[in-house]
C-alpha cells in the first residue's frame, strides 16, 4: 500500500482545507437554526411563494422549523455540493496529474503494475471521501447537540449515507475520466459535479423530465423523499452503482494500455 | 542473452513518426551508446522498452523478457534515468529516494548514502528547491541505488558540472566492470566516444549505423589542416572547411593519394592529417545518412 499512503500524503492539505470548509459551513448552518426556528412561520410562508424554486430544492415537502427539515435542506446542499466538488476534483486529477506534473515517468519506471497504480489511487480517493464525510457527520452531530436539539439519528444517518454514495459515484465516474486525459482534470470534475446537481434541480421542477433523477446521483439524495419514506431509493442507487462501476472499469481498461506522455 | 533486443520496433503517435523498424542488439555487460540529435527517436525507443508507451509494431525484449508481457519483471532489474527528471513537489530528496526504494521493495539506504556522498547531493533539500543539476543527481541515485542489472540513461549529464560528470562516469564504469549493462542515450558524442564500446546512431526514427565506436568513427575521413596556400574545394568529398590566417582546415573523405598529389603541387608550408573525432563525423557524415552502414 505504498502508493495509497503516498497519495494520502500528497492530498493531505487539500483534504484538510475542504473538510474544514465543509465542516465550518455545516456548523455555522446548524448554529443559525435556533434563530431560523423562531421565524418558522415567516420562512415557510416565504418558501410557499417561491413556486418552482421551492420545489427545485425540495423545500416544498419539508418543514424548515424542525431540525430534520432544516438540516435536510441547508446542510444537504452544503454536503451534497461541497462534498461532490471535492470528490470530483480529487478523482478527476488522480491519474492525470502524474502526466501533468511529469511524475508518471518516475512512477511507472518502477516495478509497479498499472493495475496496482489504479487500485491504490482509487482506494486513496475513496478513503478521503469517507474520511471527509465521517468528519462532517461528527461535526453535524456535535453542532446539533451544542444548540440543544435532539439529534435525528435515523434521518441524519440516511442522509449521510446518501451523500457518501453520491460522492463515491461522482468520484468513480471522474476517476474513469482521469484515465483518458493527461492534463489536469479538476475543471472537468467540477463540470461533472455541477451538471449532476443542476440536472437534479431540473428533474425536481419539470415533470416531463422526471426520469433525469434516475441518471443524476442527486436523485437518490433528495432529502424530502428520504425523510418522508424513511429509506433510500434502491433502484436509483443501483443505477448509480452501475455508473460508478463503469467509471472504475474504464479507468482500469484505459490506464493499462495508455501511452504515458 | 542480449540485454536489449529489438526487431523492427516501430512507434507512431497517430500519424507522427516516433521510430521506424528499429533493430538493436545490446549484449549483457556492454557499455552501449545510443546517439542521435534531439527528436531522432532516442527517448521513444527507451520509453517503448520500458513499457511507458506501446509499440505500433515489431517486438522487443529486455534482459530476455518481452516488453509487453513481462514489463514488471523487466522493471525489477532496470534502473532508468529520464531526460527530464520530475519529482513530487513538497517531498525531500531523501523521501524520493526512499519512495523509489520502497516501490522496488528493497532497502537501498546504504547504497543511496554512498552515491549521494560521491555526487555531493544534499538529501534534506525539497525537490522544488533543487537546481536542474541536483534534480539530475537525484534521478541518478534513484536509477542506481538498487544496483540493477541494466541501466538505461537518457541524456544523463545535462546540468551536471564537469567534476560531477567525471564522478558519474567513474561510477558507471565501476558498475559496468561488475557486469551491469549500461545503455547511454546521448547527443553529446564525446561522452559516447570516451565511455562506450559500441554505439548505434539513430536519425529520424531509423538506426542508420551500429557497431563499435571505433568502426563508427572510421569513415575513412581525415581532418586535414594546411598552412600555406591551398584551395581544398578543388578536391572531392570535402566538408566542414574553416579558414584562419594563412591556414585552412577541412574534413576529407576522398582518395588520400589525390589529396597528397594536390598538396605536393601547391604552396603548402605545413600539413597535419589526423583522425576526426566522432562528433565531427556525426555532424558531417551522418547528418544526411551518408555514413549509414
Amino acid at each position: 500500500m505504498i502508493l495509497f499512503r503516498h497519495e494520502l500524503r500528497r492530498c493531505r492539505t487539500a483534504w484538510i482545507v475542504w473538510t474544514a470548509a465543509i465542516s465550518c459551513f455545516l456548523a455555522i448552518s446548524i448554529f443559525l437554526f435556533p434563530e431560523i426556528a423562531s421565524q418558522t412561520d415567516q420562512i415557510n410562508e416565504m418558501f410557499s411563494q417561491m413556486g418552482s424554486f421551492t420545489a427545485a430544492f425540495g423545500m416544498d415537502k419539508l418543514n424548515f422549523g424542525t431540525m430534520t427539515g432544516y438540516y435536510t435542506v441547508e446542510c444537504g446542499n452544503v454536503l451534497g455540493l461541497g462534498g461532490a466538488l471535492f470528490s470530483a476534483m480529487l478523482a478527476a486529477a488522480m491519474l492525470s496529474k502524474e502526466e501533468k506534473e511529469r511524475t508518471a515517468e518516475f512512477l511507472l519506471a518502477h516495478p509497479v503494475s498499472r493495475a496496482r497504480v489504479v487500485s491504490e489511487k482509487l482506494l486513496a480517493v475513496y478513503a478521503q471521501v469517507v474520511a471527509l464525510n465521517a468528519a462532517a457527520c461528527v461535526v453535524s452531530v456535535g453542532s446539533i447537540a451544542a444548540v440543544g436539539e435532539s439529534v435525528p439519528w435515523k434521518e441524519l444517518g440516511l442522509l449521510s449515507l446518501a451523500y457518501l454514495l453520491l460522492q463515491a459515484e461522482i468520484a468513480s465516474v471522474c476517476f474513469g475520466v482521469s484515465a483518458f486525459i493527461s492534463k489536469g482534470g479538476a475543471g472537468l470534475g467540477i463540470g461533472i459535479a455541477v451538471l449532476a446537481y443542476f440536472l437534479n434541480m431540473i428533474g425536481n421542477i419539470a415533470d416531463p423530465v422526471k426520469f433525469i433523477k434516475y441518471v443524476t446521483p442527486y436523485g437518490y439524495c433528495d432529502g424530502s423523499e428520504i425523510v418522508s419514506s424513511g429509506g433510500l431509493d434502491a433502484v436509483k442507487i443501483l443505477i448509480g452503482a452501475a455508473f460508478a462501476a463503469a467509471g472504475v472499469a474504464a479507468a482500469f481498461i484505459k490506464y493499462r494500455k495508455k501511452d504515458i506522455s | 542473452m542480449e540485454a536489449i533486443k529489438t526487431e523492427k520496433l516501430t512507434k507512431y503517435y497517430g500519424k507522427a513518426r516516433g521510430i521506424t523498424g528499429v533493430d538493436l542488439a545490446v549484449e549483457q555487460g556492454e557499455f552501449f551508446g545510443f546517439i542521435g540529435p534531439n527528436g531522432a527517436g532516442k527517448s521513444t525507443t527507451i520509453r517503448t522498452l520500458l513499457g511507458l508507451i506501446s509499440p505500433t509494431s515489431g517486438a522487443a525484449s529486455v534482459l530476455g523478457k518481452d516488453i509487453i508481457k513481462e514489463n514488471r519483471a523487466i522493471l525489477e532489474n532496470v534502473g532508468y534515468m529520464p531526460s527530464e527528471a520530475a519529482f513530487y513537489p513538497g517531498m525531500r530528496v531523501k523521501d524520493i529516494l526512499r519512495l523509489s526504494a520502497d516501490l522496488r521493495g528493497k532497502d537501498c539506504g546504504g547504497e543511496a548514502a554512498a552515491l549521494c556522498e560521491r555526487l555531493k547531493l544534499d538529501t534534506d533539500r525539497k525537490v522544488q528547491e533543487l537546481s536542474y543539476g541536483n534534480r539530475k543527481k537525484t534521478a541518478i541515485v534513484c536509477a542506481l541505488q538498487s544496483d540493477p542489472a541494466l541501466l538505461i540513461l537518457d541524456e544523463p549529464t545535462g546540468g551536471l558540472d564537469p567534476l560531477i560528470q567525471r564522478e558519474f562516469f567513474d561510477i558507471l564504469k565501476e558498475r559496468n566492470s561488475r557486469g551491469t549493462t549500461v545503455f547511454l542515450s546521448s547527443h553529446v558524442l564525446h561522452e559516447v566516444q570516451r565511455n562506450c564500446t559500441r554505439a548505434a546512431v539513430i536519425r529520424e526514427g531509423r538506426i542508420i549505423a551500429c557497431g563499435s565506436v571505433e568502426s563508427l568513427a572510421n569513415t575513412g575521413a581525415k581532418r586535414v589542416s594546411v598552412r600555406g596556400g591551398f584551395e581544398p574545394e578543388a578536391l572531392p568529398d570535402v566538408k566542414d572547411v574553416s579558414r584562419g590566417d594563412n591556414t585552412v582546415s577541412f574534413l576529407y573523405g576522398g582518395d588520400i593519394k589525390e589529396l597528397l598529389q594536390k598538396l605536393a603541387v601547391s604552396g603548402v608550408e605545413d600539413v597535419n592529417i589526423t583522425e576526426p573525432d566522432l562528433e565531427e563525423i556525426f555532424m558531417h557524415y551522418y547528418e544526411n545518412g551518408e555514413g549509414a552502414k
